[in-house]
């Protein structure tokens, strides 16, 4: 037996604005070909104030799907069409307080009924562009097809790739053999063949080669290609040190206390691990919040 | 606990009298049947014990033949590998298309290693072309795996002919019985059948427990050495108390077989023709003139099976679904698409099987609440209408599917 929520049984067992509405004039009909499920969103829109004034479903699946529906229709009642499309699926997931990994794809068909039901209103042709495979990984809920397009674009060669570009593989290990299999098949068609072995080799042989100079200089070189960007932020950044694998660094200008701030790090420690061929850890350095500290006393 | 349980395809209770037999194997009687002391030799004599009911139940000629494992899926696993280790030179398996995953899983994989897999289809009702399957048998075919009865729709296959057929050929057949076993007469002393797995708690034994029989003279490759238990054909140290169990499961399940060919088929054919009475848009699936005393699969249309499953037991009832969305999987009942029912069913397939204990006052009162859950499912279901399905549902709603 799945593990729902309290939530989630409350909107199943007792669902709200369950059945048709007579007078909608935005209706979105979506269904995920993977487990076959399916809905219907009905919304009455006033035309004035392109206001949610009454919203109802119809539901072909599962306690999930009909417990998210029901989330969906009580969330967006009373919102404007562009709020509402601003509903994610996770607010939906959180709304019932959390749904099962295997589960989340219901929260997204409610996302896009949502969606379908917005561009039926306006005389907009509404296209679905995510596609949905067999779930991987049960940890962080990601999919074959996900797992499959990273892998395809950013030429991936071993699990541990597809750990740091996805997530998937990175929790409890048990979906490594699936993951494998994925890698087998994308390597093929690239002409390569998949080497579970290719992670310690890269990891023995490079890092081997470079010195601490050479490696700060290569993390130089890569902070230098940053810059820019970073600068047209009108923000900036600068090492402060390097031990072992973790790298200290100082975000500075506008980038100091920025709420994007670690967004900024992670995309820069990917980049990083990338070009050195290793894991590091890139961290806002206290000495450099220090040293702010003291310079505005 | 109270409730009505209709999921004995999944597994059953063990009988009270079992679990009585079993439990001086934890205790006074603990011993390992292989020590020479006097701890273990009444233990050996139990198993031979055990030995002999699960002999009398499969109708095999000689003891030697039940080897216990530790489960239905390692005695697949085991005869399968054994089958193709001890016929290197044969690279092909025939198997059906609706076959339990223990056997599917082990194919596919195999099918990685070089292995080509004939996968028998069915038809509509979940019936195998035998014509098809002569056609496949060869001296390439190191061995067929067919299953005795389905675990979804309860249906038989022929095995009793399908492994003469394999025996003419000189291809090696084993069958899953795991749901048969217990609810069919076998008698395996008479058949061409080379090697049968089962499962002790399908037949109200306990979990963990299983057996392979395996024909004297057919070539055997151990899938676990390092003792010689089993006659060093599975070692590792016995479980004796499941054993034990399984034992008397098995002589019961002789003793009940007659009742379970009667009375259960009965309130069985109750419940089944009681819903399909109450509920429009309902149909019954798989081969419903040849199949297990205990199951029927039915199908309603238009509403999804683990919502119905959820309504049930919010009233006490246990069933299961050949829905996508009870598996880990995502995946619709690859039994259901093997025979071409269409989704807005398959998704909807309710399996209910009985047992000995089931009575019925819990059939009427299944057959009392079912039609309400699927009314108030349906009135949910962009599929149905006020009052029935919609005008040609297919039109009625069409989603745009992801």
């Amino acid at each position: 037996m799945w593990d729902y929520s309290d939530k989630v049984k409350e909107h199943f067992f007792s669902p709200c604005n369950a059945g048709a509405l007579d007078d909608a004039n935005a209706v979105g009909d979506v269904g995920s070909l993977n487990c076959g499920d399916a809905l219907r969103l009905m919304l009455k829109v006033d035309p004035d104030t392109e206001t949610i004034q009454d919203a109802r479903f119809q539901t072909f699946g599962c306690g999930s799907a009909i417990a998210s529906s029901s989330a969906l229709t009580e969330i967006v009642k009373g919102m404007t069409l562009d709020a509402a499309l601003k509903v994610s699926n996770k607010d939906i997931a959180d709304y019932l307080d959390g749904l099962p990994p295997e589960k989340m794809h219901c929260s997204v068909m409610g996302r896009e009924a949502l969606h379908a039901a917005v561009a039926n209103y306006r005389g907009e042709e509404w296209k679905d562009n995510h596609e949905e495979g067999a779930l991987i990984c049960k940890c962080f809920a990601i999919d074959a097809v996900l797992i499959e397009d990273t892998v395809r674009a950013n030429n991936l060669s071993s699990v541990e790739d597809v750990i740091n570009y996805t997530k998937a593989g990175g929790g409890c290990s048990s979906c490594h053999e699936g993951i494998e299999e994925i890698l087998v098949k994308v390597l093929a068609e690239r002409g390569e063949t998949f080497n579970p072995h290719t992670v310690e080799l890269k990891e023995e042989a490079q890092p081997a080669k470079l010195t601490n100079l050479q490696r700060i200089k290569r993390i130089e070189i890569v902070l230098d290609a940053m810059r820019p960007q970073l600068r047209r932020d009108h923000g900036d950044i600068e090492l402060v040190d390097v031990d072992g694998k973790t790298i200290y660094v100082n975000m500075t200008g506008a980038c100091s206390g920025c709420q994007m701030e670690a967004l900024t790090l992670q995309g820069i420690q990917q980049k990083l691990m990338e070009d050195l061929g290793e894991f590091v850890k890139l961290v806002p350095s206290r000495a450099g919040s220090l040293s702010r500290a003291a310079s505005h006393p | 606990m109270d409730g009505i349980y209709l999921d004995n395809n999944a597994t059953t209770r063990v009988d009270d009298t079992v679990v009585a037999a079993m439990l001086p194997f934890f205790t006074e009687q603990f011993g390992n049947p292989s020590s020479m002391h006097s701890f273990g030799n009444k233990v050996g004599l139990a198993i031979k014990k055990a030995r002999l009911q699960v002999q009398e139940l499969l109708g095999a000629e000689h003891e030697s033949e039940i080897i216990f494992t530790s489960c239905g899926t390692e005695s697949d696993a085991t005869a399968l590998l054994s089958a193709i280790k001890s016929n290197p030179e044969k690279k092909e398996i025939i198997t059906t298309s609706i076959e339990h995953p223990a056997v599917l899983a082990l194919c596919a994989h195999l099918e990685k290693e070089g292995y080509k897999v004939h996968r028998l289809k069915v038809d509509e009702r979940g019936r195998l072309d035998l014509d098809a399957y002569a056609r496949l048998l060869s001296d390439r075919v190191a061995v067929v795996s067919v299953m005795w009865a389905n675990n979804e729709t309860g249906s038989f296959f022929p095995v009793l002919e399908m492994a003469e057929m394999a025996h003419a050929a000189g291809v090696l057949f084993h069958t899953d019985a795991v749901q048969a076993v217990g609810k069919v007469p076998i008698d395996l002393k008479t058949s061409k059948i080379d090697m049968l797995s089962l499962s002790g708690h399908k037949l109200h034994a306990p979990k963990g427990i299983g057996v392979l029989y395996l024909k004297r003279g057919v070539r055997f490759r151990p899938l676990l050495r390092g003792g010689h238990q089993e006659r060093g054909r599975r070692a590792g140290t016995e479980n004796t108390a499941a054993i034990v169990g399984l034992g008397l499961a098995c002589e019961q399940a002789m003793q009940h077989m007659h009742y379970e060919n009667t009375e259960v088929k009965r309130l069985r054919d109750k419940l089944e023709a009681g819903i399909l009475a109450r509920v429009p848009r309902a149909f019954p699936t798989g081969d419903v003139t040849n199949r297990l005393p205990n199951t029927s699969n039915i199908a309603f249309e238009f509403i999804e099976g683990e919502a119905i499953l959820l309504l049930l037991n919010k009233f006490g009832i246990a069933a299961s679904s050949g829905s996508a969305c009870t598996s880990g999987s995502l995946e619709p009942s690859h039994v259901m698409r093997a025979m071409g029912i269409p989704y807005t069913a398959a998704h909807g397939t309710i399996r209910f099987s009985l047992s000995r204990y089931s009575t019925e006052a819990e059939v009427d009162r299944v057959i009392q609440v079912a039609p309400e859950i699927v009314a108030q499912l349906r009135k949910l279901s962009p599929y149905w209408g006020d009052n029935g399905p919609a005008d040609e549902p297919d039109k009625a709603f069409a989603p745009v599917y992801a």
